[in-house]
């Protein structure tokens, strides 16, 4: 597929960077003139750029060759580096283009209800924007130079927005946590751009994924690596997991914007886009398959033992992106399941977010699911809509995550061999265990006796913030039907990834489709057993077996890290301290007080008595006439 | 290398007189170096060190330099020493050193590089100047073939030709000298601190007590002893004329002419010396004065 | 006898001159023993004359009686002054210019 220069609207899609951007700009350098209309404003350019991306895409569609290039300006020009900053406008980009407006849009539209009352709606908004922008950037750059641009700029809107409220010990922690961990990825994003530049001297998509044969394999194993861990860094997975159920301090928009739809899925999106690269390098496909392996597992267990309805979300979002990892790292066969698992996961974990800010909203900002219950009747839209997305995500037959889990979950059989039915099994199983403890989230908030705290009154959202709700929970349940049957998907990316294959299979996928089924019941089954049929205790029992509190304690992850890096860490500050204090400012002081001491020791020669002063020049007498007596007879 | 012996011609021999005298005088200056340093009481030092300037006196004068040795023992010794025999009377009589040393190991490096310092020039001097031969100044001052007639014509005609410019300097160093001594040595005092002539004269008058200074001991003394009051004009003792410390004593008086000095055979002229003394109508010897007996003229 | 003699006699009055500054405190006596160490050159001067057969040495020592003789006028003037303002003639005395 030939990428074409852009013409048309295409040629004008920098708009879709620009109008966020420009939205930011206004709100945070307006300042107070701007809080009264900074958020119309705001949900505006998201709207505005979603008309743009949609009329792009149709334009899109219709032409021959569906990529086209836009040439902006040339960033960086230094002889031997060259990059052009530039848009690539082809199927991958638009789809990205839209998920991200249009969820964007929605959320926008519900946060206007959402921080009605907060001070600082303004500088939200504001945020919002430049996160938007941000991510646009990072899917429609043409090389990874722009996708890092963007990348670092989703980084940046992230941790402002965590730490929005920033009064707020535990959310500024959790941001410089967020921040901090998404660099150690960004690290390795940067050093795969490094060996691009050195090896091939170029980092366009296109110079690269056309040269990427010339490479020895050793290099393009190790830029396949670092992608990785840029990607793991992004997205939350393993061992960069423990960031994200943190990030759930900042407000559930962000939440629900930033990561469950868009920037945890920037780290899908780079290795898509980098296909030529691991379709070169299997030892980096591999590890990309284990890592999604990995984290599913772990954002499962862990989630089955959360008691904040945030947190059980955000560890499900873990969960899912490992599958999307599962899924592009099985390759060809894959690209395209994971992409559409993507999008439908944007919409019902979008939905599931908003819900969960409904939920809170209406209980006075409490997460803990032990003092909820039965707000089926007191919550009836935020129920449905949020029942919906449930069932999409836990795989209910015919509803978005159906399709789109299964279809990853046959790819992975069909990769054959043991490595298949270990991927496949995990996969499984990481359904099994979505099923149960989406369950039991659904039984301990909306079902059951009421548990309420004194002077809780949950009430409905107001329709601003339950119309988005209503649209995302028509995506959950229709996305992933016409992502993968009605428009597939693979035939739309095409351009991107090839022709899709139709590998044999090795299970028939009906086969799939009811073992997933029964799975799913299971889980469900289990779920009402353990925590629907008895009271549930408000407080959290105690004693517990050695999985749950492995599980409570998100496997551990934190204490790791913590004696892994931050004890190390903190011990080579000190350290360096220590040795700043001693060492440098020793050095320096030493030598102020050596020459202090020494000059005021020296000073006690000065007696004051003339007989000491001539003795000295006695002294002195004594040495001259010896050294002449010396050179004149010796 | 002996620099002054290469550029010698032959010189003189030193007479043994000459050797007797330094022989003689050496141990004498030197111990009046060494009495100079290490008696405790300044005036014997200053003492000490008049001798030694004597015995250099005499050094030059065996060396061919009377002028000089003259100098310094009628400049040097005569007026310098007694200067400071002058102001040591003044500031440094009562002001004796004490034995121990204030400084800690003052007179230990003292000795010790004193040692040091006279072996070294002492041994590089002979070293030096072993061989140096004696030229004598007789070609200089000796009076043949032009040159001058003695050592002062001598040192007049190389003071007054090639040292004029040195010796007026020094002359004008001199005069600063004495000046700067006045300068340093003058009390700044307040007018009207210290009564002048004028009113010391005026406040005698005004006491009406005794107009005149007072007489000094012995004035109009009859005795050969300061222990003898002076005599007013009236004869009587003056009491304020004693001197303070010394009592009044009986002496021994010459007679008076005119009473009993005829049998003495004194002074066989006429009047005698008392008759320039005048009789006062014949009282011999008055009262003594005591204290107290009279009122004082 | 040669005047090596003398010359060595120079130099040991000259060392006994500057000990005496050394060890001495009566700043007169000090003083003293700074006469004694131009004395002791004098002799050296002296001895020299009579040795090149020139008479510059003698010249040169009677200028050097001049100028001890102005220096012992304000050297003893100032040690009066002195004596006048602290009531002392030590030369430790004066050791205000110290550490």
């Amino acid at each position: 597929m030939e990428t074409v220069p852009a013409s048309g609207l295409i040629a004008a899609s920098w708009l879709l960077v620009a109008l966020p951007l420009a939205g930011a700009a206004v709100l945070l350098l307006g300042g107070r003139r701007t809080d009264r209309w900074g958020h119309l404003l705001a949900t505006g350019t998201v709207v505005a750029a979603f008309g743009i991306g949609l009329a792009c895409t149709v334009q899109l569609a219709g032409l021959d060759e569906r990529s086209a290039s836009v040439e902006l300006f040339t960033f960086i020009r230094t002889g031997n580096l060259d990059v052009e900053a530039g848009l690539l406008f082809d199927p991958l980009s638009a789809t990205f283009v839209l998920l991200i407006t249009g969820v964007g849009a929605l959320i926008h539209v519900y946060s206007i209800g959402y921080m009605a009352h907060d001070p600082g709606r303004r500088r939200f908004f504001a945020y919002l924007n430049l996160f938007v922008a941000a991510m646009l950037l990072l899917v429609l750059g043409n090389s990874y130079v722009a996708l890092y641009v963007g990348w670092e700029g989703v980084g940046l809107a992230s941790y402002l927005l965590i730490a929005f409220w920033y009064t707020r010990p535990a959310a500024a922690t959790a941001a410089k946590k967020a921040f901090i961990m998404n660099r150690v990825g960004d690290v390795g994003l940067a050093l795969a751009i490094f060996i691009m530049f050195a090896q091939l001297g170029t980092t366009s998509y296109a110079g690269v994924h056309g040269s990427v044969g010339l490479l020895a394999g050793g290099t393009v194993t190790a830029i396949g690596l670092l992608l990785l861990l840029g990607a793991c860094g992004k997205s939350g997975q393993f061992p960069l997991q423990a960031w994200l159920p943190d990030a759930m301090e900042g407000p559930t928009p962000v939440s629900a914007l930033i990561h469950a739809a868009t920037m945890v899925t920037a780290g899908v999106y780079l290795i898509a886009r980098s296909a030529p690269v691991f379709d070169s390098t299997p030892t980096a496909r591999t590890v990309v398959l284990v890592i999604g392996a990995i984290t599913l597992m772990i954002g499962a267990i862990v989630g089955c033992a959360y008691d904040d309805i945030k947190k059980v979300l955000a560890y499900s979002t873990v969960s899912q992106i490992g599958y999307m990892f599962l899924a592009v790292g099985l390759g060809p066969v894959g690209y395209a399941a994971g992409i559409a698992h993507l999008v439908a996961h944007g919409f019902f974990k979008a939905g599931l977010f908003l819900g969960a800010g409904s939920v809170m909203h209406a209980m006075g900002d409490r997460t803990d699911m032990r003092r909820f219950g039965g707000l089926a009747k007191k919550l009836p839209v935020t129920f449905v809509t949020f029942g919906l997305g449930y069932l999409a995500l836990i795989g209910f037959p015919l509803l978005s995550g159906y399709w789109t889990k299964d279809a990853i979950i046959e790819a992975a059989f069909d990769r054959g061999g043991t490595s298949g039915w270990v991927l496949g099994g995990v996969a499984v199983l990481g359904a099994g265990l979505t099923a149960f403890y989406m369950t039991r989230l659904m039984l301990m908030t909306f079902f059951g006796r009421a548990r309420w705290e004194d002077g809780v009154h949950p009430h409905e959202s107001p329709t601003v913030m339950t119309a988005p709700m209503v649209v995302l929970a028509v995506g959950s349940v229709a996305a992933g039907f016409l992502l993968v049957e009605a428009f597939p998907l693979a035939g739309w990316l095409e351009p991107v990834f090839g022709e899709p294959e139709e590998a044999a299979h090795v299970v028939a996928p009906l086969t799939v489709s009811i073992t997933l089924f029964v799975v799913m019941l299971l889980g469900a089954a289990a779920a009402w057993l353990f925590v629907g049929r008895r009271e549930v205790p408000t407080t959290a029992p105690a004693r517990v077996s050695p999985v749950v509190r492995a599980a409570r304690n998100a496997l551990y992850a934190d204490t790791v890290n913590e004696s892994l890096f931050m004890r190390p860490g903190m011990w080579l500050t000190r350290a360096l301290v220590w040795l700043d204090n001693r060492g440098v400012d020793g050095v320096v002081n030493g030598t102020a007080a050596a020459l202090g001491g020494s000059s005021s020791r020296l000073g006690r020669a000065q007696t004051g008595f003339v007989r000491s002063y001539a003795l000295g020049m006695l002294g002195g007498a004594v040495l001259v006439a010896g050294a002449l007596v010396a050179v004149t007879t010796g | 290398m002996n620099v002054l012996a290469a550029a010698a011609t032959e010189g003189v021999e030193i007479g043994t007189g000459e050797t007797v005298v330094f022989w003689v005088l050496a141990p004498i200056a030197l111990a009046g170096a060494l009495g100079m340093v290490l008696s405790r009481n300044a005036v014997h030092s200053a003492l000490w060190l008049v001798n030694t300037m004597l015995a250099l006196g005499v050094f030059y004068v065996v060396q061919e330099a009377p002028f000089l040795g003259a100098v310094q023992i009628i400049v040097y010794t005569g007026a310098i020493m007694i200067l400071f025999l002058f102001v040591l009377m003044l500031v440094g009589r009562d002001t004796s050193d004490s034995v121990v040393e204030t400084l800690r190991g003052q007179r230990i490096a003292a000795i010790v590089l004193g040692i040091g310092f006279a072996g070294l020039v002492g041994a590089g001097i002979a070293e030096a100047t072993r061989d140096l031969p004696v030229t004598g100044l007789e070609a200089v001052q000796g009076g043949a073939g032009g040159a001058a007639d003695g050592n002062v014509p001598a040192i007049a005609e190389l003071l007054f030709t090639r040292y004029l410019l040195a010796f007026e300097v020094t002359s004008a160093l001199l005069i600063t000298a004495a000046v700067g001594a006045m300068v340093l040595a003058h009390t700044e005092r307040e007018p009207g601190s210290r009564p002048s002539q004028k009113e010391l004269s005026r406040a005698r008058f005004l006491s009406g007590e005794h107009p005149q200074t007072l007489p000094g001991p012995g004035v109009y003394a009859r005795a050969n002893s300061i222990a003898a009051p002076g005599r007013l004009p009236d004869g009587s003792p003056s009491p304020a004329s004693f001197s303070t410390g010394v009592q009044p004593q009986v002496v021994d008086e010459l007679p008076h002419t005119g009473s009993v000095g005829a049998e003495r055979d004194g002074l066989a002229h006429s009047g005698g010396t008392d008759a320039a003394l005048g009789t006062l109508g014949g009282d011999t010897t008055g009262p003594v004065p005591g204290s107290g007996e009279g009122a004082p003229r | 006898m040669t005047i090596t003699n003398y010359l060595v006699l120079a130099a040991i009055l000259f060392t006994i001159g500057a000990v005496g500054v050394l060890v001495r405190r009566n700043a007169i006596v000090v003083f003293m023993c700074v006469e004694l160490m131009l004395n002791s050159v004098n002799l050296t001067l002296v001895t020299f004359a009579r040795s090149t057969g020139t008479v510059d040495g003698q010249l040169i020592a009677f200028f050097v009686m001049v100028v001890a003789a102005a220096e012992v006028v304000v050297g003893l003037a100032i040690i009066m002054s002195v004596y006048r303002t602290r009531r002392s003639a030590s030369v430790d005395d004066v050791n205000l210019l110290k550490y």
